[in-house]
């Protein structure tokens, strides 16, 4: 394509193009009205999904991204609608997600002097962005949103916000496409210390692998199966890890930590060595670090020097790209044989199933979180896509939910945001055109259910799991537990009939109460041509078990609720 | 406690001394001084940190600056092969009685008087930090009026570069 002069909102239009982009999500305003124009001039080549509020648009780019690994694109204008980005772009930060971010802003001229609608998002989202970009001159316009792109995807991924103002959109220059950026160059490990960890995996008897959102991606998690077998070792996963590996894989326990299950946490705590693969060790997946895994060796794998050391001192830090770490420590070491280790590890997996069903067979309530799981995973297909809220809904969805394939989970882990949950799955829905479930509580469903009206409007098939309990359910877990029974604004009381509000935004919604309703009308939900709502009732002491209490370690775990009340 | 010298050559560009300013703040890290120029090349500024801390922080400090994608380059100065210098304009109390003092114990120092008033003297010194606080410590009984200090530049010896 030869050079052609244009606007630089036009600039931003083609760009985006040029980058692969087919999908962004946003809402218009004053300073990015020249930015909207080209998108409609565009639309055939572009498609803009508009979002009921700039939070939800950011959490649908946040759950695209999640589901294809791909840049998730959010547009907003200047002052609120930039202000209302925040939180989607911190959980994006905090999850490690790839995003670019563009904000209009008032005129060059007008900056500085506290214009209508003018905010130093720039500064604002400094700490929440791998990098952010004010451009003032359009020249340099194209080269940025390119470099965007790459810092974004590359590396460790995270979000990048560009701040557009209005005369820079305004403004013309000569523009040429020039093809999507690669990645940028990641490091490789050293020789010394892939050797120094493959002596370590020779000499342990009982290894496990430990993943998280790092690992998540395509390409890796073959290499981590043929080194569990290879060393004879097991895998857990954190939070974030969850769905990278199939449930199914009898080397794969699940996740590990404050929730985690009751094998992988144990098999974590009695492992002679600790594999991490792209996990930053975090305070939820730990418990007390000054405790954690004292008699083991660590190995860390990552591809962000920063993270090796950072919570946890590691025996051997391997920086750099995780494939390649990771084929050439497969390749290196000795196969392996730990039969002791197998039984363990077996031994464990029966106690956890013990206790599983010891807790379900004491359940009183009729619609159990574990009943409900059941269903969906019976339901479900291998491509459906689950995403959640936080709360207690969203930890029995890490625990219960049989994933098949990778990115098949969109949930906030590290900033753990209430509201994202419906955003993400429109945007998962859109990205991946699969059926997507949204697993949710009323307290988090509360927070942005305006999105409900973008799911109508795309008529988006997302099955709305609503686990209704009228409680803020995990604080109120913790005031349980913590601190007695002090349940200070927890207790929500209120009136919404989220069948009725489902019917008032144009789409079908039920209340159901059993497993029986519950099974029937999930199975009307995952087979009607658009959004659908389930207002499932469930009972407000339900705990999230076993719990490993804050600051406490494995030793601590509370695995029953009998136990939790001494 | 250990105290380390870290130089960082930075991207010349709006807002990159925000960017490293604001790392520190939100890592915790409690600096105890930082100064900034452009370097021989304009595109560039150098950056020099000095702090106390663990080797922990000495790490993570220097893992977290290498992410910043305006940092080109950062490097933990070796403090024995290090020549460090600061600057310090101070300005006393001008008085027939404490005046010859300061004169006395500027020469030694090797610093100048470099502006001269009734009432006032300032006086210019460089030197390491330590030399410095000594200065500071000699004019404080004569009367301190104000005082400025540069914070660190540094350079390794002989031909180690960051």
């Amino acid at each position: 394509m030869n050079s052609e002069k244009m606007t630089g909102a036009r600039i931003v239009i083609e760009t985006l193009i040029e980058q692969g982009v087919t999908d962004v999500f946003g809402y218009p305003g004053g300073q990015v009205l020249n930015i909207y124009d080209e998108l409609y001039k565009a639309s055939d080549r572009l498609n803009h999904y508009l979002a009921a509020h700039e939070q939800g648009a950011s959490h649908a780019a946040d759950g695209y991204s999640r589901v294809t690994g791909k840049v998730g694109v959010v547009i907003a204008t200047s002052g609120p609608g930039a202000t209302n980005l925040v939180t989607g772009i911190a959980t994006a930060m905090l999850d490690s997600i790839p995003m670019v971010a563009i904000t209009g802003n008032v005129p060059t001229t007008l900056i500085g002097k506290d214009s209508f609608q003018e905010i130093n998002i720039t500064g604002i989202t400094l700490p929440i962005t791998k990098h952010n970009y004010f451009v003032s001159d359009v020249t340099e316009l194209a080269d940025t949103i390119r470099e965007a792109f790459q810092i974004a995807k590359s590396g460790r991924p995270g979000p990048v916000l560009i701040d557009i103002p209005k005369d820079v959109q305004i403004a013309q220059c000569e523009f040429e496409s020039k093809g999507v950026v690669p990645f940028a160059e990641q490091g490789k490990a050293s020789e010394s210390d892939i050797d120094r960890a493959v002596e370590l995996i020779n000499k342990a008897k009982r290894p496990y692998i430990y993943i998280g959102g790092g690992a998540a991606g395509e390409g890796m998690t073959n290499d981590i199966k043929a080194l569990a077998e290879k060393i004879d070792g097991y895998i857990g996963c954190t939070f974030m890890g969850l769905s990278a590996l199939p449930n199914s894989y009898d080397r794969f326990l699940g996740m590990q930590g404050m929730h985690g299950k009751y094998a992988s946490s144990m098999a974590n705590k009695e492992a002679d060595l600790i594999i991490g693969v792209g996990v930053r060790f975090s305070d939820r997946a730990t418990g007390n670090t000054a405790k954690y895994c004292k008699n083991a060796k660590i190995i860390q794998l990552d591809t962000d020097l920063s993270e090796i050391n950072k919570n946890i001192k590691v025996d051997v830090g391997i920086i750099g790209d995780i494939v390649d770490s990771l084929s050439r420590i497969l390749k290196k070491c000795e196969k392996q044989s730990h039969p002791e280790w197998n039984d363990e590890v077996n031994a464990l997996k029966a106690k956890g199933k013990e206790i599983s069903d010891k807790n379900e067979a004491a359940d009183e309530y009729a619609l159990t979180p574990k009943k409900m799981f059941d269903i969906i995973n019976a339901v479900k297909d291998e491509n459906t896509v689950i995403a959640t809220d936080v709360g207690q809904h969203q930890m029995w969805a890490a625990q219960y939910t049989d994933f098949e394939r990778t990115r098949r989970f969109a949930s906030s882990g590290g900033l753990g945001t209430m509201g994202y949950g419906l955003g993400a799955a429109i945007g998962a829905q859109i990205a991946s055109g699969d059926r997507t479930v949204l697993i949710t509580g009323d307290g988090s469903f509360g927070m942005n259910l305006n999105e409900l009206a973008t799911a109508v409007t795309y008529n988006t098939p997302v099955a709305i799991v609503i686990m209704d309990n009228g409680v803020l359910g995990m604080v109120r877990q913790w005031q349980t537990l913590f601190y007695g029974k002090r349940y200070s604004n927890t207790v929500l009381g209120r009136k919404t009939d989220f069948v009725k509000l489902a019917d008032a935004f144009g789409l079908p919604g039920e209340l159901v109460a059993t497993p029986e309703e519950f099974e029937a009308a999930f199975k009307r939900a995952m087979t009607h041509n658009g959004p659908y709502l389930i207002d499932a009732v469930i009972g407000k002491d339900e705990f999230v078990l076993p719990m490993l209490p804050p600051g406490g370690s494995i030793e601590d775990m509370i695995t029953s609720k009998e136990e939790a009340s001494k | 406690m250990k105290r380390f010298v870290i130089a960082a050559l930075v991207e010349n560009k709006y807002g990159v001394l925000t960017r490293v300013s604001g790392l520190f703040m939100r890592k915790g890290f409690n600096i105890d001084s930082l100064t900034v120029g452009e370097t021989d090349n304009p595109e560039f500024s150098r950056i020099t940190v000095t702090l106390k801390g663990d080797d922990y922080a000495r790490e993570q400090l220097i893992n977290q600056l290498k992410k910043l994608h305006n940092v080109k380059n950062v490097k933990l100065l070796d403090e024995e092969q290090t020549v460090e210098r600061e600057l310090m304009l101070v300005k006393v109390k001008n008085s027939p009685e404490n005046r010859s003092e300061v004169m006395a114990a500027s020469e030694i120092y090797r610093a100048k008087v470099i502006d001269y008033n009734p009432e006032t003297l300032c006086v210019e010194v460089t030197g390491e930090p330590s030399k410095i606080n000594a200065f500071i410590n000699v004019m404080q009984p004569l009367g301190i009026i104000e005082l400025c200090r540069t914070g660190v530049v540094a350079l390794e010896r002989g031909r180690s570069i960051v």
